[in-house]
């Protein structure tokens, strides 16, 4: 029964630090420090299978290296990772990662950068297949890049052409078809549908949603359209530079949020609904992440900052709805209840 | 009341090799003062063209095929670039989707701001300097008295945009083209920009041809909106009918594809396939292959726009007799 609960992914601590220092020269002769750029910086969330975890925020907060680093793509500087009770981050060589890397792949934002321009299809989709060396028949190999690409709505014959025949949205179902020929179970989504019009993206997000349900995937979607996420996600987290400002169940999260960044993004939402509700703009900017403000970072931007706000950072804690949320006032229970109206 | 901007039959073509490409075909819209136009559209369905050519900016080998352009009943499409270097800037504004390219690297924002000034107006230095400071307040600049003299790289993207908002602005047009203006923009940043610019043309009473792909920021700004498809315009009416009652099936099937904040829906209404290349458009309405409604006439023959009631759609569901 234990093993029931356990999570597929469940990351603790996780921190990824860059240095962006001036080169050692400047730094000698300058007398200037090291810099380092904090874009992850610890933060905590579990995946369980089959489920969907979007994780928004603006530019910068940092959601994208969570995604990198989940797949591999970066090592963390601290935390770990632990895929199906393997910590990823204390995996050495590519022998040691091969097994782990077939079940998990990713999709990116842009389908004309990521697709290689001189391979046809086929051979794009195959890819994982040979380098994994799942099958070994060639005609096998065919037959089954012919089904992943109906598995995405394209036709098998689509596998003799190049990218540069296909639409945005074809691409990206090819980017699709290729992520899941290695039969992964979990697939890290960057931003999978922001190059993408609406009506295409209705195509693909209906597309991820089905393959979900038919092949029991567990997903990592990361995204900075709000209206997206609560369409497709289970459980959301919001980040704001670098940190978890708060994580819960969708449902929790879009009516009942807690940190006033949450109530502020969802505040900022364009109303289709056109009821005349006045959107109050949040005020200022999100700070420079090398530089980042004291104690929670969201402080210059919160209407209800205090002293400790300013000198103390706060940590996650869990609230009676079910959310957590790393925010002082929450936790001191100063914060007016209901949607947020006073913006600074 | 008179319209401000009147857009008649425009044709805007791109010779190619292999033929001429139209990439907008016979558009007609007008614009009245102080009102707020939206166009939207999916990528290539010709609706940055259609503002371009309206700023005379169009590149060769694009050209104005046929149609007119009329700024306050004057023809300005035909104009010399001279003549019309004079109307950009005093008559229409632009602000563009990225404000770093739209800026000049190399100089302060305040000299951008008076050059601008001064090419439209017969201030002084001191009094262009003077309006610029009282622009870079206006739009919502902190510490402007210090950020005058400072470089475009020195802003934040939400602060640039403010910036050229403020070019845009500089000596009151009639006119502010706006493409696509927040979508380089963060959504709290997007929220920002949006409500200055709805602040600022009600205050100066400024007409705004809004050209987005969004259609919540549509939704929040515009009195009318325009969807185009395909270099045409499909549906044009109130934002209100065309958001809630959209008539042409692609303006409906576009709105039932925006994954909206407050549904609990559990699939997107899809539009299948995607809209066509400018070298494969399908005879008659440029929509049929896509169009779940599709019958006989729209193989065949071209829908114009037609009343639908309360909006204008070019569909042959709405011809009566």
């Amino acid at each position: 029964m234990a093993d029931m609960a356990k999570p597929l992914v469940k990351v603790a601590g996780l921190s990824r630090y860059f240095d962006v220092s001036a080169p050692w020269l400047n730094r000698v002769l300058d007398g200037q420090p090291r810099l380092m750029l904090r874009a992850v910086d610890g933060i905590d969330f579990e995946i369980n299978k089959g489920e969907t975890l979007a994780l928004v925020g603006e530019s910068g907060c940092g959601k994208s290296t969570v995604a990198r680093l989940v797949v591999g793509l970066y090592r963390p500087s601290t935390g770990s990772i632990v895929f199906d009770g393997v910590d990823m981050a204390g995996l050495g060589g590519r022998a040691e990662m091969a097994p782990i890397r077939r079940r998990l792949q990713m999709i990116f934002q842009d389908p004309y950068a990521s697709l290689n321009p001189r391979w046809r299809v086929s051979a794009i989709v195959s890819e994982p297949i040979r380098a994994f060396n799942l099958i070994k028949d060639e005609a096998a190999i065919v037959a089954r890049v012919g089904q992943l690409l109906r598995q995405v709505g394209l036709s098998p014959v689509d596998g003799e052409k190049y990218p540069h025949e296909f639409s945005g949205g074809q691409r990206q179902r090819i980017s699709i078809a290729r992520a899941l020929s290695s039969q992964p179970e979990f697939l890290v989504c960057d931003e999978p549908t922001s190059a993408l019009d609406v009506s295409v993206q209705a195509q693909i997000l209906n597309l991820m949603k089905d393959l979900q349900r038919q092949l029991g995937l567990t997903y990592l979607f990361i995204s900075h359209n709000l209206a997206v996420v609560r369409h497709i996600a289970d459980r959301v987290g919001v980040m704001y530079l670098g940190r978890l400002a708060e994580i819960g169940p969708k449902s929790t999260v879009f009516s009942l949020p807690r940190h006033p960044y949450t109530r502020m993004l969802l505040d900022t939402i364009p109303d289709l609904d056109m009821t005349g509700r006045q959107r109050t703009p949040v005020a200022g900017e999100v700070p420079n992440p090398i530089n980042p403000p004291s104690g929670c970072a969201f402080h210059p931007r919160c209407p209800f900052a205090n002293d400790r706000c300013r000198s103390e950072r706060p940590e996650p804690k869990l609230n009676d709805t079910g959310s957590i949320t790393a925010c002082h006032a929450v936790e001191e229970g100063r914060l007016p209840a209901g949607p947020l109206t006073a913006a600074a | 009341m008179a319209a401000l901007l009147e857009v008649e039959h425009l044709r805007i073509e791109f010779p190619t090799r292999r033929g001429t490409l139209v990439a907008v075909d016979d558009i007609s819209l007008q614009i009245a003062e102080g009102e707020v136009l939206g166009v939207v559209g999916e990528s290539g369905a010709g609706k940055s063209l259609t503002g371009t050519a309206i700023i005379g900016l169009l590149e060769p080998p694009g050209r104005i095929a046929a149609g007119e352009i009329r700024l306050m009943g004057r023809r300005i499409d035909n104009l010399p670039y001279e003549e019309m270097r004079k109307i950009r800037g005093k008559q229409i504004g632009a602000v563009f989707q990225d404000p770093l390219t739209s800026l000049n690297p190399l100089y302060s924002v305040g000299r951008q701001l008076v050059e601008t000034i001064q090419t439209h107006t017969d201030m002084s230095p001191t009094q262009a300097r003077t309006r610029a400071l009282e622009l870079l307040h206006e739009v919502g600049i902190p510490a402007a008295e210090r950020r005058i003299d400072h470089y475009p790289h020195q802003f934040s993207g939400g602060m640039r945009q403010r910036v050229v908002i403020a070019l845009a602005l500089c000596v009151n047009p009639k006119l502010v083209i706006a493409d696509e203006p927040t979508t380089a923009l963060d959504v709290s940043i997007q929220a920002q920009i949006i409500a200055l610019l709805k602040r600022l043309c009600r205050d100066h009473g400024t007409a705004i041809m809004l050209i987005t792909h969004d259609m919540g920021v549509i939704a929040e700004t515009a009195d009318r909106v325009a969807v185009m498809y395909a270099g045409r315009i499909a549906e044009i009416g109130p934002v209100r009918s065309v958001i809630k009652e959209a008539k042409h099936p692609y303006s409906h099937g576009l709105m039932g594809s925006i994954p909206k904040i407050n549904d609990e829906k559990e699939r997107l209404d899809q539009i299948e396939g995607s809209m066509p290349r400018l070298t494969e458009i399908p005879p008659g309405c440029a929509f049929n292959p896509r169009c779940p409604h599709v019958f006989d006439r729209c193989r065949v023959e071209r829908p114009e726009l037609l009343d639908t009631g309360v909006t204008q759609a070019s569909c042959w569901l709405y011809a009566h007799g």
